[in-house]
């Protein structure tokens, strides 16, 4: 019974300044120190993000459905006006990123320019634009992917990987 | 009814997206490829692509669609063309986005330069 | 008395010094950006640059454009040439310092660059003191800068990227501070009263762990903590001895846990505590979140804001202490927690 009081009194101490600067131990000090900062960091009103970012992203949304829809109308089959949607919101994020509009829908939107492919579009135009000055191969060149690098590799790698398993099942179920 | 499909489905990933950048550490290059991850993960279990199905834009525009996207063009590629497809797909299904993106950011480089921000 | 007693007395405690013949201040100077002009200290500098290129091609070119002209005014305030400063100490936050010797290589004057992040200004003040108060400069030129864009460009990503700061992210000033710090001697004759560097406090590095490069000011603040306990220590001094303690860019939630971690060793500052990246900006009005930061910020607001109220007789004796932040995008994605650094200056009028 007291070693659970203990346990519970100890956990209640721990993150404070009082604890930081006591502890002698460095490792212990160093999470001390981080759970107190964790503490003392305000964060965003979190509810009124999230309703920003619902209400930017649903637009996004709504405005490739409806390109979907002009698209198919036009005559483009199912696939080929998704293809189309995607190179219009694609254009349309670059555009603004280079009129400098992007970035102030995205301070304002924050997930919901993010998470449509309108982001990943952004982050591809903004170290274009950025880094021309560094020269065209070792500037743009070099460094156009800085951001969007990871998606691309991880998504064609964790679809490589799947694909494989796929192939392996497909081949298990046949033989 | 498509639209508001879209509208609600796209909202619903950006605010679930937007907590998770709120509440945690993860910076938006991670939270970038967390995203195609776990797309290209419920596709390959069969999950996103009916949920696309039914919600439209609102599940192809983010890009968790693109993950699925890069699945489905691997699964199609390896159906139609055995082994080799694993290496195929993901890159031919992706190609549009992915170029359209690279020629686009490209060109506005002739015209745009960076912006100070206020 | 000898000479080695003589360099004996001026170690004070553990890693301080006391200058016997304090050097002065001659003369101080601030070229700010735009965004700076528009916060609470805007009219307080000496030049203002709207355009945040400056004319020139790059941010980093424009960056040297901004050091070159804080050092040609705080030249031409004390009436001097290029070729009346010794040494020249300075630096800057781009890789390698390019900055620095891309801004006053054209000036000619023998150059010690340092890195401190952004307590260059506290580092070069220090070292040009000692410098000076030792015998081996007669008068010495301390400068550092930073640029928003090209530090947002080295250290967090494009300016176009589309992305939401943190509430705990700090903004990088833009401008450039420079002083000249001169023997005793080159005091005006006449009445005024002499700004005095009476001593220093060179800090260690600190580093608690704190892995969020978004959150410098709870990073740096340990290093502030314990260069400021040092200087009580070694000078045997409490907070009123100063009429302000002022840290570089530790911001609001910096300034928070600097002043709780003092508390704990009986030392409460909270008082006559300024933080120069909290008196930069506007934080209701110009969307700055947790403060400025930069080696630019502590050194501008120096320059203008802090020199102004010690030579109008407002603050009689201040401990100018900017932070640094010792990371690099490497040693971050690397794993590693962001070190941090605080070198103090005793700042007083005479």
């Amino acid at each position: 019974m007291e070693k659970g009081v203990g346990k519970i009194m100890a956990n209640q101490k721990q993150g404070t300044a009082s604890q930081v600067v006591r502890e002698q131990d460095k490792q212990k000090r160093d999470q001390a120190y981080n759970k107190y900062v964790k503490q003392k960091t305000p964060t965003f009103s979190t509810a009124k993000n999230t309703i920003k970012a619902f209400f930017i992203g649903g637009i996004i949304c709504t405005m490739g459905q409806a390109f979907i829809a002009y698209y198919k109308y036009m005559g483009a089959s199912e696939d080929t006006a998704k293809a189309y949607n995607t190179v219009t919101l694609v254009f349309l994020s670059i555009l603004l990123t280079g009129l400098g509009i992007y970035q102030k829908l995205a301070k304002f939107g924050g997930a919901g320019t993010l998470v449509p492919i309108t982001g990943f579009a952004n982050s591809v135009a903004a170290p274009a634009v950025e880094y021309k000055k560094e020269g065209q191969v070792f500037g743009i060149g070099c460094k156009i992917f800085t951001i969007a690098g990871p998606v691309i590799l991880y998504g064609i790698f964790l679809s490589w990987l799947l694909g494989l398993i796929y192939y392996i099942l497909k081949q298990l179920k046949v033989a | 009814m498509d639209y508001i499909k879209a509208f609600l489905v796209g909202g619903a990933i950006c605010a679930v997206v937007q907590i998770l950048l709120d509440k945690t550490k993860l910076l938006p290059g991670r939270v970038m490829v967390i995203l195609v991850c776990t797309g290209a993960l419920l596709g390959a279990v069969g999950i996103y692509e009916p949920f696309a199905k039914w919600a439209g834009a609102g599940a192809g525009v983010p890009l968790t669609g693109f993950g699925n996207v890069l699945f489905k063009g691997v699964k199609e590629a390896v159906d139609k063309e055995g082994f080799i497809g694993i290496f195929k797909g993901g890159f031919t299904s992706s190609a549009v986005g992915i170029s359209s993106a690279l020629i686009f950011a490209y060109i506005a480089s002739w015209f745009f330069g960076p912006k100070m921000k206020s | 008395m000898s000479e080695q007693q003589n360099t004996k007395s001026k170690m004070v405690g553990k890693q301080s010094l006391m200058f016997q013949n304090p050097p002065i201040i001659l003369a101080s100077a601030s070229i700010a950006g735009k965004k700076e002009s528009e916060g609470p200290l805007g009219t307080l500098f000496d030049e203002i640059e709207e355009d945040p290129l400056l004319g020139k091609k790059t941010w980093e070119e424009a960056e040297s454009e901004l050091m070159r002209k804080a050092a040609l005014k705080v030249l031409e305030k004390a009436g001097l040439a290029s070729r009346d400063i010794r040494y020249l100490i300075g630096g800057d936050l781009l890789g390698q310092l390019i900055a620095t010797s891309f801004g006053i290589g054209e000036l000619e004057i023998p150059l010690l660059g340092i890195y401190g992040a952004c307590s260059t200004m506290g580092e070069a003040m220090t070292l040009g003191s000692i410098l000076v108060e030792g015998g081996f400069a007669d008068r010495i030129l301390a400068i550092t800068s930073s640029h928003f864009a090209g530090a947002e460009k080295q250290f967090r990503t494009p300016l176009d990227y589309g992305n939401q700061r943190p509430y705990s992210a700090s903004w990088t000033v833009t401008g450039s501070g420079a002083v000249i710090i001169a023997d005793s001697s080159f005091a005006p004759k006449g009445n005024e009263a002499q700004i005095i560097i009476k001593g220093v406090t060179i800090g260690k590095i600190v580093d608690y762990g704190l892995k969020d490069s978004m959150n410098m000011g709870a990073a740096m603040a340990p290093a502030a903590f314990e260069t400021i306990k040092q200087n009580f220590e070694d000078f045997g001094v409490d907070p009123s001895y100063y009429d302000k303690i002022i840290t570089g860019d530790l911001g609001y939630v910096g300034k928070q846990i600097l002043i709780d971690l003092l508390k704990e060793k009986n030392f409460d500052i909270s008082a006559n505590h300024m933080d120069c990246g909290i008196e930069i900006f506007d934080q209701d009005n110009q969307d700055t979140h947790a403060g400025g930061s930069g080696c630019g910020c502590s050194a501008i607001t120096f320059s203008s804001y802090i020199l102004k109220q010690l030579r109008e007789g407002t603050w009689k004796r201040v401990l100018f202490m900017p932070t640094g932040a010792l990371l690099s995008q490497v040693s971050f994605n690397e794993g590693n927690s962001v070190p941090g650094i605080a070198h103090a200056v005793i700042v007083e009028r005479r």
